[in-house]
């Protein structure tokens, strides 16, 4: 699979590899539960690489440019900028704790020479403003270079102060603070198409917000029974349509997608359209509603297609056909006779997301043992890799992971019982353009590049 | 090219590892699973992924502390004690009054993340 935006699979008849780029993060076994990253994005470029932690804390990684002196360091990611985004809170009224954790990072489309994204934990989301600055003014009349004032019977002539270049200052400030408008957990944020409005989902409710305005946002789903009694499902994940500004979708923990048009009404609660996998009753467990939740929905780029992931598998679906998905590909179908121990320490609720390559034709998602999956839709061909230390060597090709799920276990094969639940690939970043891949593997970030031999 | 019922039919083949007997028994996994689930917990709900989950799910980070009736407890009391929550330090609720020990510590100073470099101070 050639080309930008290619993505794939080794395993084809073309050279294309996966190799090794770089790792950021600690060695150290002993992870602080503040270094563990929660959300990987790349900007609409691919220049910029923002992550989220358990702490609060945003770091934006920038791609450096092609430099014939070093050319090795070409399409390296360098750290750009880092600021404390939320922090820990405490609401009085509710004794509710407000994790600072960052869900989501959502870049904006640049506008200008300033970055912007918005970032949010359970409760507040805020906009931020990344801006370059490499001058400064020098040459006051009524301050010194270093600050002191000058006295001003002293001053017997008058001068215009002049631009000198300095030392490049990345500065990150809040601009908007979005507060106080969700009761339940922030589990989404999707900037729109029109680039003046986005929308935040929780686990009842989704809000339109206009990015001028922090004092107000309109409800556009409202899911909450009358009676919690009988609550039967939350909403899991939602986003807008790339192109079409009226259009959004949001899964739900019962593996269900509902597409809504806001030009229909000013409460979505009615759906336009209705997506579901019918389930063969005589299959159903206890198991079936839990794995069947969507952790995660995302767009093709193209705007044509939508992908969900539920706990096994990640399906792809036409907007047009609301019966059934199109592709269905399986994760790691050999859990499936794990779902026992999986239930008991509490990994049938991790969260995978999933992420479509820049051109559509590959889909890639986390598993576990640090172990992530991509899958071709052109080849039909798929593959499992690995994030780790030890295939760290630079542009080192990655070497393809099996799973053995019978008795006879082959050389290089790991068995399902020797899998490490606790290394989770939950959080994945594929380049917009480029065959380039973020992978979070709990404090560790690992970006690959795609070569063609 | 639509995949049919994963756990009925064999799945469709897309590299995958072949799973041979083990995917024609799809069906009987699941089963086998939630077989052993329920002999361990013979009083787990009716209702699979219902309302519990989901419950459980909204009231994340609730903290239960009432300095009202600790220090009423504490005053009746006077030298004892107060029972303290025990292992399961994150359901502090019932009849046990929490206790500034049970609630898990708010986190100490920020420092910058160690993927920016950062050192631990």
């Amino acid at each position: 699979m050639a080309g930008a935006g290619g993505g794939g699979c080794p395993a084809g008849g073309n050279d294309f590899q996966w190799c090794f780029s770089q790792v950021k993060g600690a060695i150290d076994e002993d992870v602080a539960e503040a270094d563990i990253i929660s959300t990987v994005e790349f900007n609409y470029s691919g220049d910029l690489l923002a992550t989220g932690d358990k702490g609060g804390r945003v770091v934006i990684f920038q791609r450096e440019q092609e430099n014939k002196s070093r050319p090795h360091s070409r399409g390296e990611y360098n750290v750009y900028s880092t600021f404390q985004s939320h922090e820990p809170e405490f609401d009085y009224l509710k004794s509710l704790e407000i994790e600072e954790k960052i869900n989501k990072i959502r870049w904006l489309p640049q506008q200008n020479a300033a970055h912007f994204l918005l970032s949010t934990n359970d409760k507040t989301i805020k906009l931020w403003k990344i801006s370059e600055r490499d001058k400064r003014a020098e040459g006051y009349n009524l301050k010194d270079e270093d600050g002191r004032l000058r006295d001003p019977f002293r001053i017997t002539a008058l001068r215009v102060p002049i631009l000198k270049p300095m030392d490049l200052m990345v500065e990150a400030s809040p601009r908007r603070i979005f507060a106080n408008a969700h009761t339940y957990h922030i589990n989404s944020i999707s900037v729109n198409s029109d680039h003046e409005t986005y929308l935040s989902a929780d686990d009842l409710r989704i809000n339109l917000w206009h990015l001028e305005i922090t004092d107000r946002s309109f409800n556009i789903v409202d899911i909450k029974p009358a009676n919690m009694e009988e609550l039967t499902e939350v909403i899991t994940a939602a986003e807008f349509h790339p192109h079409q500004c009226n259009v959004f979708v949001y899964s739900s923990s019962k593996g269900t997608i509902r597409l809504c048009d806001m030009r229909s009404s000013a409460l979505c609660d009615r759906h336009s359209k209705f997506f579901e996998e019918p389930e063969d009753p005589s299959s159903r467990s206890f198991f079936s509603e839990i794995i069947s939740s969507i952790s995660d929905v995302k767009f093709s780029h193209s705007g044509r297609y939508m992908m969900s992931r539920d706990y096994l598998s990640v399906k792809v679906w036409d907007l047009n056909m609301e019966s059934r998905p199109l592709e269905t590909h399986q994760v790691h179908e050999y859990l499936r006779s794990k779902l026992c121990s999986l239930y008991e320490n509490d990994c049938i609720f991790d969260k995978f997301e999933c992420c479509w390559n820049g051109s559509d034709s590959a889909i890639m998602t986390g598993s576990y043992n640090n172990f992530f999956r991509m899958f071709d839709r052109d080849t039909r061909r798929d593959v499992t890799l690995e994030a780790s230390r030890e295939s760290s060597k630079p542009r080192a090709s990655l070497k393809p992971r099996k799973v053995c799920t019978g008795g006879k276990r082959k050389k290089d094969e790991i068995s399902v019982d020797s899998l490490d639940f606790n290394k989770k690939i939950l959080h994945t970043a594929w380049h917009p353009a480029d065959s380039v891949i973020a992978v979070a593997a709990t404090n560790n970030l690992y970006i690959f590049q795609g070569k063609i031999n | 090219m639509s995949q049919k019922q994963e756990e009925e039919n064999p799945a469709e083949e897309t590299g995958e590892e072949k799973q041979d007997t083990q995917e024609k028994e799809g069906i009987l996994p699941e089963r086998a699973e939630e077989a052993k689930l329920k002999a361990k917990y013979p009083s787990l709900g009716q209702k699979p992924g219902g309302s519990d989950f989901l419950m459980k799910r909204l009231q994340k980070g609730q903290k239960y502390f009432d300095s009202g009736d600790y220090n009423m407890a504490k005053a009746k009391m006077k030298n004892k004690q107060l029972p303290s929550a025990g292992p399961d330090k994150s359901l502090v609720t019932g009849d046990h009054i929490p206790t500034p020990q049970d609630l898990p510590q708010r986190k100490s100073s920020l420092v910058t993340s160690k993927l920016a470099g950062g050192q631990v101070e």
